[in-house]
């Protein structure tokens, strides 16, 4: 084994009210394979953009060459040999190859005029992609290659910088089976020539395939290194998982009712090969887990009418539906509440009363203009049910924490009649205190009769509030857990598409 | 009132009590009458287009629609004996039409509607040049519409002043235009659609019908101000007959609070954006300004008028992190935005 020549030495990053990385270590010796392994949240990626300069640690050293760096930055981590391919790829669409891989570096001629070199351009780049054997020529324009393509753009850009060491955050993820095949090719090609890879990964057949080492971190701490000879999917699971859960669980006060809604061999856009089927029961709580990327929140904005369902069928209290869009899923008590709530679920510069009453403004209104009294009341009712934290509902809702911004976006949907509430990603970027009363409503609704499904990556979250949980891994569901089988094990397996 | 709207007022007042000073004519009611007259013309073609800025398009195609729509009613009534009343409602018609097809074209289509309505601009001026054979349009010798012309172009007398009707038609628009815009269920569509339509669409807002809808508004308005122009004008020369008025419409509609980018803007301050950009225009014809500066003073005046805005709104952005917790304080900025009371 050669002698590391980077070093990652007790680095720490808090974020006010987070622990990201607790004195978490990591070294990288020349033409090492390293794998890093972690669930959702378990401070991955923020542990390798400390290494690539854009994340300044709050304690802790960065060590390259055996020398101490103090004030690292991106720029720095470049000039060290350090490359980022990012998950989502930073390449310019309306240039060519070789135009991305030279961006900000072009060659030039002709004195002060500074024009581009293509000529120089192109011969630069053309042994670069022969070294990757990649099926591309400098001048084909990045718009014609598929993402595998231009992963394989960004690896070259890498190399071009003379990196030492390329970082990859999943890299797979979007990959078919042989384009993964052909990456994994590539960083054997690196490896050989003497350049470590640092891959950031959920599959854990990959891991198996090339990487050295395995890094495992959880809740921000490493709890373990598996070197090539320990690597096996078991080995992996027993030490991403482990973690004491708080016991959140409030058990319902009825056991779950009949069926509300039925979805029977759904496709949506991004897998169209695999169906969904799934059935939520009137006042339970469905909890939908896997990795980002398996086709949740595109099956929530399915069911919602926000994109077409190419194939299947939606049942709603028995009786065939067609919903093609939200509003459609609205007047049959079918509500969303997303992920993106800054971006799809609230008008930031709207007051609080108004973005409650939007979905519902006509039954606020009499011959078509808005009853603002009637809507300002029950704003104020909704924000005292809810403990919005806001002086006056006509704040603007821009204004408000997120945990507030969130009630605000259920209370839309709590002045209406709801049947069947679809809640992505519940809690994400809420404090503690907001997250117990948000769980607490949820169960409150789900005793009041409503059916809810509750898709979160947060494996506290799934296991402590939900009734039952689904797992989706690449598109399908690759099994249901009853209350019995709940554990971060047994979940964690399903979603990385193992059977438990 | 918003603030922004009392600032606009206050800014006329200014500029009139200038012009008042320097050529006291400006205070004749015979000028005062007929700069009432031109904002009653004006500021309805500008409310059309606020209507479209709000919903976060754009309308380029007004100036043309006034010379084809002008035309073609001149032409139905003078020529083909079409009684008034049928000719207005087949113009208002056909703005509609017009209106629709731009909001079924940016909507359905997906064509961004700076393009779809530059085309207009084209066509349409084209359409209106080609019918009447580059020729003027107008009234021949024993042609006469008492009642429409009475309607239309005429003054009424109240308390000693001459007020045009135009005015008249301005009022009753604006009024509407207001319930609507300021007080209906639709009115908070058009805002929520040109704000972040993404999120108006997971409210269950059928964004696309609302920004058509916009369009045909803006189509029907456009009509109505055609008319009103063509028997103003009482002669076209489809060359030049509404050229820029769009780009006076979508003047009032800034100076008036609209952004370009949606979602903001209210019919008071689109009427007094007007009525700023008429009070200029005769400032230069009364301070001895030569008229060929005429564009020049506006495009001055309404940049001022946009950096001052930019700055207080900036002032205010920075006030509250000073304070700090300034969560508490009720209604920032432009959160005055629909509270036009």
């Amino acid at each position: 084994m050669r002698e590391p020549f980077l070093e990652l030495i007790d680095i720490g990053k808090t974020y006010p009210g987070v622990v990201a990385l607790d004195h978490v270590s990591l070294s990288v010796a020349p033409g090492e394979v390293i794998a890093l392994l972690g669930e959702n949240g378990a401070g991955k990626s923020t542990l390798m953009r400390v290494l690539g300069g854009v994340v300044a640690p709050s304690s802790g050293t960065v060590r390259i060459d055996g020398a101490d760096r103090t004030g690292y930055t991106v720029t720095d981590a470049i000039a060290a040999g350090i490359a980022f391919v990012h998950q989502e790829l930073n390449l310019f669409d309306n240039l060519d190859v070789a135009g991305n891989v030279f961006i900000g570096r072009e060659p030039v001629f002709g004195g002060p005029l500074r024009l581009i070199d293509r000529a120089t351009l192109r011969a630069k780049v053309r042994p670069l992609i022969a070294r990757l054997a990649a099926d591309f020529a400098p001048d084909t324009p990045l718009a014609e290659l598929s993402l595998a393509q231009r992963q394989l753009v960004e690896i070259i850009k890498a190399l071009s910088l003379n990196a030492r060491c390329v970082i990859m955050d999943e890299p797979t993820s979007s990959l078919t089976l042989s384009e993964t095949e052909r990456l994994m090719q590539v960083i054997a090609g690196l490896k050989a020539d003497g350049v470590s890879v640092i891959f950031i990964t959920h599959r854990l057949n990959e891991v198996v395939q090339c990487a050295d080492r395995a890094v495992v971190l959880r809740d921000g701490r490493t709890v373990g290194t598996l070197t090539r000879g320990e690597l096996n999917p078991a080995a992996m699971i027993r030490l991403m998982i482990g973690r004491d859960l708080r016991s959140l669980y409030v058990p319902p006060a009825a056991p779950p009712g009949n069926i509300v809604l039925d979805v029977v061999d759904a496709i949506t856009s991004t897998y169209p090969s695999r169906a969904v089927s799934l059935q939520l029961r009137r006042g339970e709580i469905l909890g939908l887990a896997g990795l980002v990327g398996s086709g949740r929140t595109e099956l929530a904005r399915a069911i919602f009418g926000v994109e077409p369902l190419l194939a299947g069928g939606i049942s709603l209290d028995g009786e065939p539906v067609r919903i093609s869009t939200p509003r459609a899923a609205i007047d049959r008590g079918i509500y969303l509440i997303p992920e993106d709530r800054k971006g799809c679920g609230l008008l930031l510069d709207f007051p609080i009363a108004e973005n409650i009453s939007l979905p519902d403004l006509a039954s606020y209104a009499s011959l078509g203009l808005v009853d603002r009294s009637r809507e300002t009341d029950n704003a104020d009712r909704q924000r005292e049910r809810l403990k919005i934290r806001a002086t006056d509902v006509k704040m603007q809702v821009g204004t408000l924490s997120g945990g507030n911004q969130q009630k605000v976006v259920l209370a839309k949907w709590l002045s209406m009649r709801p049947k069947v509430l679809i809640f992505d990603e519940p809690t994400r970027g809420i404090d503690v205190g907001a997250k117990q009363e948000i769980y607490d409503m949820l169960r409150r609704l789900a005793d009041a009769g409503v059916a809810i499904l509750m898709i979160s990556s947060d494996m506290e979250e799934v296991i402590g509030v939900s009734d039952r949980i689904a797992v989706m891994h690449e598109g399908r569901i690759s099994g249901f857990l009853a209350r019995s089988e709940f554990s971060e094990h047994n979940v964690l397996q399903l979603a990385v598409g193992h059977s438990i | 009132m918003q603030k922004k709207d009392l600032s606009l007022l206050i800014l006329i007042l200014v500029v009139g009590a200038v012009v008042a000073f320097i050529n006291p004519r400006f205070l004749l009611v015979g000028n005062l009458s007929n700069t009432a007259n031109q904002v009653g013309m004006f500021g309805i073609f500008s409310i059309a287009e606020a209507f479209v800025i709000i919903v976060g398009g754009i309308e380029l195609a007004v100036g043309s629609v006034i010379a084809l729509l002008g035309v073609l009613f001149i032409d139905l009534i003078v020529n083909r004996d079409v009684d008034w009343i049928l000719a207005f409602f087949l113009i208002i018609a056909g703005g509609v039409a017009i209106g629709t097809m731009h909001g079924v074209l940016t909507t359905k289509m997906r064509i961004q509607p700076f393009v779809v309505t530059l085309c207009g601009l084209l066509i349409y001026r084209g359409a209106a040049r080609y019918y009447t054979e580059d020729a003027t349009a107008g009234f021949g010798y024993g042609a006469s519409f008492p009642m429409l012309e009475w309607l239309a172009a005429g003054r009424t007398n109240v308390l000693g002043f001459p007020l045009p009707h135009s005015v008249v038609a301005l009022v009753i628009v604006a009024g509407i235009a207001w319930l609507v815009l300021h007080r209906s269920v639709y009115g908070r569509y058009f805002y929520a659609v040109g704000k972040n339509e993404e999120a108006a669409r997971y409210s269950g807002i059928r964004s696309d019908r609302v920004t058509i809808s916009a369009y045909v508004i803006c189509g029907g308005l456009t009509a109505l101000s055609a008319v009103l122009i063509a028997m103003y004008t009482r002669s076209i020369s489809p060359a030049v007959h509404g050229s820029f008025y769009e780009l006076y419409a979508i003047a009032a509609a800034v100076l008036g609070g609209c952004s370009l980018r949606g979602g903001e803007g209210s019919i008071i301050g689109v009427v007094l954006g007007t009525i700023l950009l008429q009070v200029l225009q005769n400032l230069v014809n009364l301070l001895g300004i030569p008229s060929s500066l005429n564009f020049a003073v506006m495009g001055t005046v309404i940049l001022i008028g946009v950096l001052a805005d930019q700055y207080f709104v900036q002032r205010r952005k920075r006030a509250p992190s000073a304070r700090g917790q300034a969560a508490a304080e009720p209604a920032p900025a432009s959160l005055e935005r629909v509270n036009a009371e």
